[in-house]
């Protein structure tokens, strides 16, 4: 059974507004979710504090554990129990002078006494500081990904300008982000999760990737040029026939990657779990974008030139 | 192919050693993150308002040097203590100054520790009190009695332990502590002792009186000397902390991080089990897919794992849980060059070529198209690198050191081992050891 032969080398290209419609589709819907659910950052972008204690033999009651802490001056607080044993307490941000206090109230029973496993604080302007550092980030990586390949693909200027392969590139780029982000808020809306600077690692980890992947089909186009330097195919046959000649690799490449992240992801640990589960959407995503996305595109932006 | 034989032995002998050397060698242990391994991130911002714009990175780095030092003394194993620069880049226009200590979960232990700054202040006797007696003096504050001066250990340039020469009425030998002055304290001391003749300078340490000397003259060469009954060892130690102790900048806590050690000990044993996990499935698909090249692909693989491992351990890299993601996910990009090129490979097959040709032309064709992708990957990061925290570093260091050495391994290793073995003459079998997939 050849995988070649059930995708004829053109269904690809020639049904390419269905995929762009359910793209479009997806990448809305993610916008509305982000919207209307709204981003719910970590401490890490907003500032605040986050107290994780364990007790050694049974949790105590959450209603007594809220009532001695509200006895405290801590203002608006989220308690949350976390694994079989723990609880996460989420404040504004705390001295850790006022830290000790709060190991105090949650250490009701003396027999019981809530041990700290973790805790951070960050001041609000810092919180802030590093989201627009994130921001720059993908931005910077973004301009010099298209940089790039437009100086890569400079000797393929026809029939197709080298910088209008940046171009598919970057949108299937903002596709690739925009989607797992609009998965990982509804998740995190019934799941639990955060916005943190980890999310932001997957973020950026999948911008590497999709344009890896991108890359390799658009290698092959540029290849197939040059073969055909006659031009005796149309643009968009050369397209559809790399896309074909590359699905094989694309598909194996993910499942590779994808195996190493569903590890992560089940026998990682708690600590990396979400940012498997970015990943794992975002490379599924990312690889769809490269075969049904940006090749197709290419073959509109030539069709736009006419 | 004799001479890629012998290369391929060559290269399993120096991989054998290599590995050996990681798992052995503990001159270079791995380094962990706090989050693997526990410990107390603490970060302050800087004051450098009254510093001079052109002498803010001098002042940040003796600030660095300065805590480096005491958190040295508190015997704290592999500290890390970091100046983050301000600037358009980083996102940030202050000055801050981070500080790593591993094993340490008690933050007000370790702020302590860090903000202890001995106050070294010279005060003058007030004239009112100049003639009170001890009975009196003891029943007054300090403030009642004494009169700042200005002049306090920020003037200080550098102490030393010294001892009193013979001669005069002084005993010889007595420890003693000699201060100087940098230029404008020297100034502000000439200005005083010009002022004062005749007067007692006391000189306080933390609050305490330590040494109450009269003025005999103007002393304008900016040396001063603390003889207070000290022992060696008091005198050592506040030569110590007198040199170390005073920040050239005032520092304010911004932010804490503490991870509990068995926390950290989860996140290790979990992500490393994930690491073995990923890589079994990984061989596991990659010998049943591509058969022949399979096999050899997984020896590049764990050539490639023992490699980075070992430059992670002699750069060192701090491992923490996003630098694990990110090696792992290197693995993931590592196989990627191979399957292009065994996949280019199955394709020069159907065109009838030999295995060896085949070969050949899937190594030529995939470099362009593995070298692309791969500068894609280094330029993000490069680019995270450099704009990153430390969680964000780490793993940018991970991805890129891993994509480095993957286009050895996954091109150089691999294109050796298989022309090693790649048959001289053909057969249907042999074909079908080269070829992969679900077909032939």
């Amino acid at each position: 059974m050849k995988i070649e032969k059930l995708l004829n080398t053109m269904s690809i290209i020639n049904h390419r507004k269905i995929f762009f419609v359910l793209s479009a589709a997806l990448v809305l819907g993610s916008i509305f979710i982000m919207l209307g659910f709204g981003l719910n950052f970590g401490i890490d972008f907003k500032g605040g504090s986050s107290l994780e204690v364990s007790y050694a033999s049974v949790r105590p009651d959450f209603d007594a554990t809220k009532a001695s802490l509200d006895s405290l001056n801590l203002g608006s607080y989220v308690l949350t129990p976390s694994g079989n044993l723990n609880y996460i307490l989420k404040t504004r941000d705390i001295t850790p002078a006022e830290k000790t206090t709060i190991l105090g109230a949650l250490s009701m029973d003396p027999a019981n006494l809530a041990k700290e496993e973790q805790f951070n604080t960050l001041g609000p302007v810092v919180g802030t500081q590093l989201k627009n550092k994130a921001l720059l980030a993908i931005a910077i990586v973004i301009i010099c990904i298209v940089l790039f390949i437009t100086f890569a693909f400079r000797k393929v200027s026809t029939p197709v300008a080298s910088w209008k392969y940046g171009l598919a590139t970057i949108i299937a780029l903002a596709h690739d982000v925009i989607i797992p982000t609009g998965v990982f808020v509804t998740w995190s809306h019934f799941y639990g999760g955060q916005i943190d600077l980890l999310f932001v690692t997957a973020l950026l980890a999948i911008l590497g990737y999709s344009v890896h992947d991108t890359i390799v089909v658009f290698d092959r186009v540029r290849e197939n040029l040059r073969v055909d330097s006659k031009g005796k195919e149309t643009f968009s046959e050369t397209v559809g026939k790399s896309v074909t000649q590359t699905f094989g690799r694309s598909i194996n490449t993910s499942l590779t990657i994808f195996l190493a992240l569903a590890a992560l992801y089940f026998i990682g640990g708690e600590s990396t779990r979400d940012f498997a589960f970015v990943l794992l959407v975002g490379v599924i995503v990312g690889t769809y974008s490269s075969i049904f996305v940006a090749s197709p595109l290419l073959v509109t932006l030539e069709k736009l030139q006419k | 192919m004799l001479k890629h034989r012998v290369l391929s032995i060559f290269l399993i002998l120096l991989a054998i050693g290599i590995g050996f050397f990681v798992y052995k060698t503990n001159k270079y242990p791995f380094r962990l993150g706090l989050d693997l391994n526990g410990g107390t991130e603490l970060t302050y911002r800087a004051d450098v308002s009254k510093i001079k714009s052109g002498s803010v990175v001098d002042a940040m780095s003796s600030l660095r040097d300065v805590i480096e030092r005491r958190v040295n003394l508190f015997g704290v194993s592999e500290p890390v203590v970091q100046v983050e620069n301000p600037g358009l880049i980083s996102g940030t226009s202050e000055n801050r100054l981070s500080v790593e200590l591993p094993g340490v979960t008690d933050i007000n232990q370790a702020v302590a520790l860090i903000g202890k700054t001995p106050q070294l202040e010279f005060m003058l006797v007030r004239p009112e009190a100049q003639n009170l007696s001890q009975e009196e003096l003891r029943n007054k504050t300090i403030a009642e009695v004494f009169v700042t001066t200005g002049l306090d250990g920020q003037y200080l340039d550098s102490a030393r332990l010294d001892f009193t020469s013979s001669g005069g009425s002084q005993i010889s030998g007595q420890p003693l502590v000699a201060i100087t002055f940098n230029s404008e304290g020297r100034d502000l001391f000439a200005k005083i002792t010009r002022d004062n003749v005749g007067k007692v300078l006391a000189i306080f340490l933390d609050g305490q009186m330590i040494s109450s000397p009269v003025i005999r003259d103007a002393i304008t060469d900016g040396k001063a000397q603390i003889s207070g009954g000290f022992t060696v060892d008091e005198a050592k130690s506040l030569v110590r902390d007198l040199n170390y102790g005073a920040l050239p900048v005032p520092v304010e806590l911004i932010s804490t991080q503490t991870i509990g050690a068995s926390l950290g000990q989860d996140a290790k044993t979990s992500g490393v089990k994930a690491g073995v996990v990923g890589f079994a499935l990984i061989v596991l698909f990659l010998i049943l897919w591509y058969r022949l090249p399979g096999i050899v692909a997984s020896l590049s693989l764990v050539i490639y794992i023992i490699l980075s491992l070992a430059i992670f351990k002699l750069i060192p890299v701090t491992f923490t849980a996003a630098g694990i993601a990110g090696f792992i996910l290197s693995i993931g990009m590592a196989v990627d060059a191979n399957i292009l090129i065994f996949e280019r490979t199955k394709e020069e097959l159907k065109r009838d070529k030999s295995v060896h040709d085949a070969l050949h032309e899937g190594f030529s064709r995939a470099w362009l198209s593995i070298r692309d992708s791969n500068i894609s990957s280094i330029i993000t990061a490069v680019i995270l690198f450099w704009l990153g925290t430390s969680a964000i570093k780490g793993f940018a260091l991970t991805l890129g050191i891993g994509v480095l050495i993957s286009m050895f391994t996954a091109i150089t290793v691999s294109r050796t081992f298989l022309f090693a073995i790649v048959p001289k003459t053909e057969s249907r079998f042999k074909k079908f050891l080269f070829s992969n997939g679900l077909h032939i």
